[in-house]
C-alpha cells in the first residue's frame, strides 16, 4: 500500500465476517446443512422453505459452536440472549425475515492480537441463518435454490481497528485457522463458507475521530480479492478526498474482471430492518457453569500452540507457525517428536523433515518418519579433520572451484561429493556446503 | 335426536355400541351441510371423499374394538390448519389455490385419534376480525339468526358446530377468536394456555399470542378434545414440557370452596346491561353451590386493546411477509383491506425511531397485564368475566368501523397477552341471540376451567 495513499490519510477498516458452521443439520430444521454441490432444492423442508405454519427449532450444537467462537475470540458470553427477526424482502429469503440477533448477541467485546502487536477489538459474535441462492438464467428468469436456506451462520463484527489490507489478511487467516481448530467450520472462502464485508474509510492521520462516511465492500470470495479490493478502495477514496470530495456512504462490490469496486447501493436505499424479538423461539439463559464448561472444551488455539512449540521444542517462530497451520499437522509433529525423543533425534530435525518433505498430516506413520530421519542421519566429524579434507579437496579440484565461482551450482555439488568420499562416511551435506562456501569466498 | 346433533361423548358411545356407524354419522353431518351451508357459508372446502374414506376406516377399526378418543367423529378444521393435499386458504385470496405439502401437528394428532376430517371452515381472512365478515369467501352467518354475525375470527368453526354440521371444530384464538364466536353461537370454546397446543402447521397470525383451541357442544367434549391435542411438540419450541393433565379428571368435582374472582374492570360501562345481569345470575349460581366470590381488580386491563393493537399487527406484518408474490401464486395486492391495515400498522410500529415508543412500550404494558393476573391468581382460583361487551350485531353493522370491531375484543385480549387459558361457556339467549361468559385461570389450569364450566353447564336452566 505504501506509495498508494498520501501520508496525510489513514485507513480506517472494520470487518464483518460470516462463517458457515458445518453442523449436520441446518439452524432451525432437520435438513442436512451439507448443501455444497447438491441437486437444487433437495435439502429443503417446510421450515427452511418458510412455508405457512412452519416454525423454527434451534440447533443446540450450532449455538454451542457460536458461543465457542465467541470465547475463542476472547468475547464475553451473555447470560441472557435471544433471537430477533430482521425483516426485509428478497427472493432468496422465503419468510420475508431472517432470524438473526439484534441487541443481545450471544457474545461481545472480545479482542485478538496481530503479529505487530496491534489489537483488533471484536464488537460481537452472533448467530443467524443463511439465505437461499439465486441463479439468474437470463433477463427474464431467475431460479431459487433453497438448499442453503437456514444453514447456520455466525457473524463476527470487529471495531474499525485495521489500518491496512495486510492487517485484514492476517486477521482473516487467523480467524479461518481458529474455526478450523475449533472444528466448527472449514471456512473455505471459495465455497462461501467464509465471507467478508470490509467497511473502509479514510481519516486525516492527525484526527482522532472516525470519518463521516463508510464504504462497505461485498462480493469478496478469496483472501486475494480482499486484499485487492481494500487496496483499490483506499486508493479510490484517497483520490476523491484529494480532489475535495467526500466519498459517498454506500455499498460497493468487488468486480474481479474489472479489478475494481462498483457501486451497488447508496445510503438513501438503506434498509430499516424493523428488528423485533423472534416470538417463535424462547430466549436463552447461559449460566456461568455452562460457559465455564464450554470454555474448557476449547482446544489449544494456534497462537498458544505456536508459543508452546517455540518453547517446548526450541523451534524458531517460522517452523512453529508452519507446523501449526493445520491442527492435524501439529498433532502429527508432536507424535513424531515424542518417538524421536527416545531415539536421540531432536525436535528441530523432525521439524525440518516434516516441513521439507511436506508430510501428509492425515496419512502418515510416525515410525516410518523416524526411520527415514535415522537413515538420512549424518555422522559427526571433528573440525580439524574436516578442515584438512576441505583444504585437500579444494587444492585437488581447482577447475571445479573456478567453475563454482563463475556461478555453476553443479560444481559445488561435485566438491561436496569429493569431501564425503574422502571422509569415507555419511556427512551432513548442508554443513559441508556452508564450509566450502566459507573457504573459497 | 339426529346423529349430527350428538356430542363427542354420545357419538363415541353410540359408535362403540354399534347403534350407528361412523359412515352414518358422517352422512348425517354431510346432509346438514347440504341443507344449511348454502346460507350459513361455514365451509370453504367440504372434503366429502376423504372423510368417507376415513369414516369407513373408522368403522373397520371400531369392529376391531380399537379404542381411540375421537374414533369416527366428524370434525371441521379452521382453514388456517394446514392439511396435506387439501387446499388451505386462510380465507384469503392470496392462498386461494394453496395446497400444503404437510399436515399441522394438531391435524396429525386428530387423525391419529381417529377423527374424520369433514372439511375446512371459513373465518376472517388470516384470522383478522371479530365478525366472520372479513373473509374473501364471503361472510358466515349466525345460525340462530342469519341476519346476525356469528363472531370471529373462527366464524365457520363455531357455526359448523352450532348448526350441527360436525361434532366439533378446531379454531385459533389470538385475541378472542375462539371465545368470541363460541359465545355468539352458543357453543363451548376453549383457548388453551399459550404453548399448551402446538402451533406447527397453522398459518400464523401473531406468533406470541396465537393459541390453538377448539369448539364443542359440551364442556366434557372440550376436555376430551384437549386430551388429544395438548402436549409438547418437537416442531414448536414454544410448547413446554409441562405435564399434560387428564382433563376429564376433575370434571364433576363441583365448585365448593372454589374461589372465583370477579374483576370490576370487566363489569363497567360499555357492557350491555342485559349481559351483565345474566352473568350476575351465573355468579349467584356458583355462590349458592359453595364457591367463594371474590372482588378483584385487573387495573391494567384498560390498556389491553391499545397494547394488543401494537404487538399483534407488528407480528402480523412480519408473518405475512412470506406471501411476497413469488410463491403461492398470488401477489400482495390480493390481501384484503384489514390485512393491509395491519401490515401498515405493524410496519410503522416496528420502524426505526418508533420501536421504543410503540412495540417496546407495549411489551412493558404486556408485562404489567401479566402481573395483574399473577397477583389475582394468588387470591383466586379462576376469574369470571363476560366474553363480549355486546350481543351479536347485524351483518354489515360494523364493517366501516374497524375501531368498534377491535373493541369487541376488549374482554378477551388480556388472556392472550398474559398467555393464560380461557373457556367460553354458553349462558343462554337474549332476544334469541346467544350470550356467554368466560372462565380464566392461571397457566396450565385447563382442568380447573373444565370443572367450573362443566358445573355451570350441568346446573343452569335455560331460563336462568
Ligand atoms: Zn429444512
Amino acid at each position: 500500500m505504501k506509495g498508494i495513499i498520501r501520508v496525510d490519510y489513514k485507513p480506517v477498516i472494520g470487518l464483518e465476517a460470516h462463517i458457515e458452521l458445518k453442523t449436520k443439520s441446518k439452524m432451525f430444521c432437520n435438513c442436512s446443512a451439507d448443501y455444497f454441490g447438491k441437486a437444487p432444492n433437495s435439502h429443503t423442508c417446510p421450515v427452511c422453505l418458510g412455508l405457512p405454519g412452519a416454525l423454527p427449532v434451534s440447533n443446540q450444537k450450532a449455538i454451542e459452536w457460536c458461543l465457542m467462537i465467541g470465547l475463542a475470540l476472547n468475547c464475553k458470553v451473555r447470560n441472557f440472549s435471544k433471537f430477533d427477526r430482521k425483516n426485509y424482502f428478497y427472493p432468496d429469503l422465503p419468510k420475508g425475515y431472517q432470524i438473526s440477533q439484534y441487541d443481545i448477541p450471544f457474545s461481545e467485546a472480545g479482542e485478538i492480537k496481530l503479529k505487530n502487536n496491534k489489537t483488533i477489538r471484536i464488537t460481537r459474535v452472533h448467530m443467524e441463518e443463511d439465505t437461499g441462492k439465486l441463479l439468474h438464467l437470463n433477463e427474464d428468469s431467475t431460479l431459487i435454490d433453497f438448499n442453503r436456506s437456514g444453514v447456520p451462520l455466525v457473524e463476527i463484527v470487529t471495531e474499525p481497528d485495521f489500518e491496512s489490507s495486510e492487517d485484514v489478511n492476517e486477521f482473516l487467516k487467523k480467524l479461518q485457522l481458529m474455526v478450523r481448530y475449533l472444528g466448527v467450520s472449514n471456512a473455505d472462502m471459495e465455497k462461501g463458507e467464509m465471507r467478508l464485508e470490509p467497511n473502509i474509510s479514510l481519516k486525516f492521520s492527525t484526527s482522532n475521530q472516525l470519518p463521516s462516511y463508510k464504504v462497505e465492500i461485498k462480493n469478496i470470495n478469496s483472501f486475494r480479492f480482499a486484499e485487492k479490493a481494500i487496496n483499490y478502495e483506499l486508493k479510490r477514496q484517497a483520490e476523491l478526498l484529494k480532489s475535495g470530495e467526500t466519498p459517498a456512504q454506500e455499498t460497493r462490490g468487488w468486480d474481479e474482471k474489472k479489478q475494481k469496486t462498483v457501486s451497488q447501493r447508496q445510503k438513501e436505499e438503506a434498509h430499516d430492518y424493523r428488528y423485533f424479538p423472534e416470538p417463535d423461539i424462547p430466549p436463552f439463559t447461559f449460566d456461568e457453569k455452562y460457559i465455564r464448561e464450554l470454555s474448557a472444551q476449547i482446544p489449544e488455539l494456534p497462537d498458544a500452540k505456536i508459543q508452546r512449540f517455540q518453547k517446548q521444542y526450541s523451534l524458531p517462530y517460522y517452523d512453529a507457525e508452519i507446523l501449526t497451520r493445520e491442527k492435524e499437522l501439529a498433532n502429527s509433529y508432536e507424535e513424531v517428536a515424542k518417538i524421536g525423543n527416545t531415539k536421540g533425534i531432536n525436535p528441530k530435525q523432525i521439524a525440518n523433515y516434516i516441513i521439507n518433505k511436506k508430510v501428509d498430516p492425515i496419512n502418515f506413520e510416525p515410525a516410518k518418519i523416524i526411520d527415514e530421519i535415522l537413515k538420512g542421519k549424518t555422522e559427526e566429524i571433528n573440525e580439524s579433520e574436516l578442515d584438512n579434507i576441505l583444504d585437500k579437496v579444494i587444492m585437488d579440484n581447482t577447475k571445479a572451484v573456478e567453475d563454482f565461482k563463475a556461478g555453476k551450482e553443479q560444481a559445488l555439488m561435485f566438491l561436496i561429493g569429493q569431501v564425503i568420499k574422502m571422509a569415507g562416511r555419511k556427512l551432513d551435506s548442508n554443513l559441508i556446503r556452508e564450509e566450502i562456501k566459507e573457504k573459497i569466498k | 335426536m339426529k346423529l349430527n346433533e350428538l356430542s363427542i361423548k354420545q357419538a363415541v358411545e353410540g359408535l362403540k355400541s354399534k347403534k350407528f356407524s361412523s359412515v352414518d354419522l358422517l352422512k348425517a353431518c354431510l346432509g346438514q351441510i347440504k341443507a344449511k351451508d348454502k346460507s350459513l357459508n361455514a365451509f370453504i372446502t367440504v372434503t366429502e371423499k376423504e372423510a368417507l374414506g376415513q369414516a369407513k376406516r373408522s368403522d373397520n377399526l371400531i369392529s376391531q374394538k380399537a379404542d381411540l378418543p375421537l374414533l369416527g367423529i366428524p370434525i371441521s378444521l379452521k382453514d388456517l390448519y394446514l392439511t396435506k393435499g387439501i387446499k388451505t386458504t386462510a380465507a384469503s385470496n392470496v392462498l386461494k389455490d394453496y395446497i400444503p405439502q404437510y399436515d399441522a401437528t394438531v391435524v396429525s394428532k386428530l387423525k391419529n385419534a381417529g377423527a374424520v376430517l369433514i372439511g375446512k371452515v371459513n373465518c376472517d381472512a388470516w384470522a383478522h376480525g371479530s365478525s366472520g365478515e372479513n373473509s374473501d369467501f364471503g361472510p358466515t352467518k349466525n345460525p340462530w339468526n342469519e341476519e346476525y354475525v356469528p363472531g370471529g375470527s373462527s366464524s365457520g368453526s363455531a357455526v359448523s358446530v352450532a348448526a350441527n354440521m360436525c361434532i366439533a371444530a378446531t379454531g385459533t384464538d389470538t385475541g378472542g377468536s375462539i371465545r368470541h364466536p363460541a359465545s355468539f353461537c352458543n357453543v363451548v370454546g376453549l383457548k388453551p394456555t399459550y404453548g399448551r397446543v402446538s402451533r406447527y402447521g397453522i398459518v400464523a397470525m401473531a406468533s406470541s399470542l396465537d393459541s390453538i383451541g377448539h369448539f364443542t357442544k359440551t364442556v366434557e367434549d372440550s376436555a376430551i378434545f384437549l386430551n388429544v391435542t395438548a402436549g409438547k411438540d418437537q416442531m414448536d419450541s414454544t410448547t413446554p414440557d409441562t405435564k399434560v393433565d387428564n382433563y376429564l379428571e376433575d370434571l364433576n368435582r363441583g365448585v365448593k370452596d372454589l374461589r372465583i374472582g370477579i374483576p370490576k374492570e370487566y363489569f363497567m360501562e360499555g357492557l350491555d346491561p342485559r349481559i351483565k345481569e345474566r352473568i350476575e345470575k351465573a355468579i349467584k349460581l356458583y355462590e349458592k353451590n359453595g364457591a367463594k366470590i371474590v372482588d378483584i381488580s385487573l387495573p391494567h386491563s384498560k390498556y389491553a386493546i391499545a397494547c394488543y393493537y401494537i404487538i399483534q399487527p407488528s407480528e402480523v406484518s412480519s408473518n405475512l411477509a412470506r406471501y411476497d408474490g413469488i410463491r403461492y401464486g398470488n401477489t400482495r395486492p390480493h390481501f384484503g383491506d384489514e390485512a393491509k391495515r395491519r401490515i401498515m400498522l405493524g410496519t410503522f410500529t416496528l420502524s426505526a425511531g418508533y420501536y421504543d415508543a410503540y412495540y417496546k412500550k407495549a411489551m412493558k404494558v404486556r408485562t404489567l397485564i401479566m402481573q395483574d393476573f399473577d397477583k389475582a391468581f394468588a387470591k383466586v382460583d379462576v376469574i369470571l368475566t363476560p366474553v363480549s361487551p355486546t350481543l351479536p350485531w347485524k351483518i354489515e353493522e360494523k364493517v366501516n368501523d374497524p375501531l368498534g370491531m377491535y373493541l369487541s375484543d376488549i374482554f378477551t385480549v388480556t388472556a392472550n397477552l398474559a398467555g393464560i387459558p380461557g373457556l367460553a361457556i354458553p349462558a343462554g339467549f337474549i332476544n334469541g341471540l346467544p350470550i356467554g361468559f368466560q372462565i380464566l385461570g392461571p397457566r396450565f389450569s385447563e382442568k380447573t376451567l373444565f370443572r367450573v364450566g362443566n358445573f355451570f353447564e350441568r346446573n343452569y336452566k335455560s331460563g336462568l
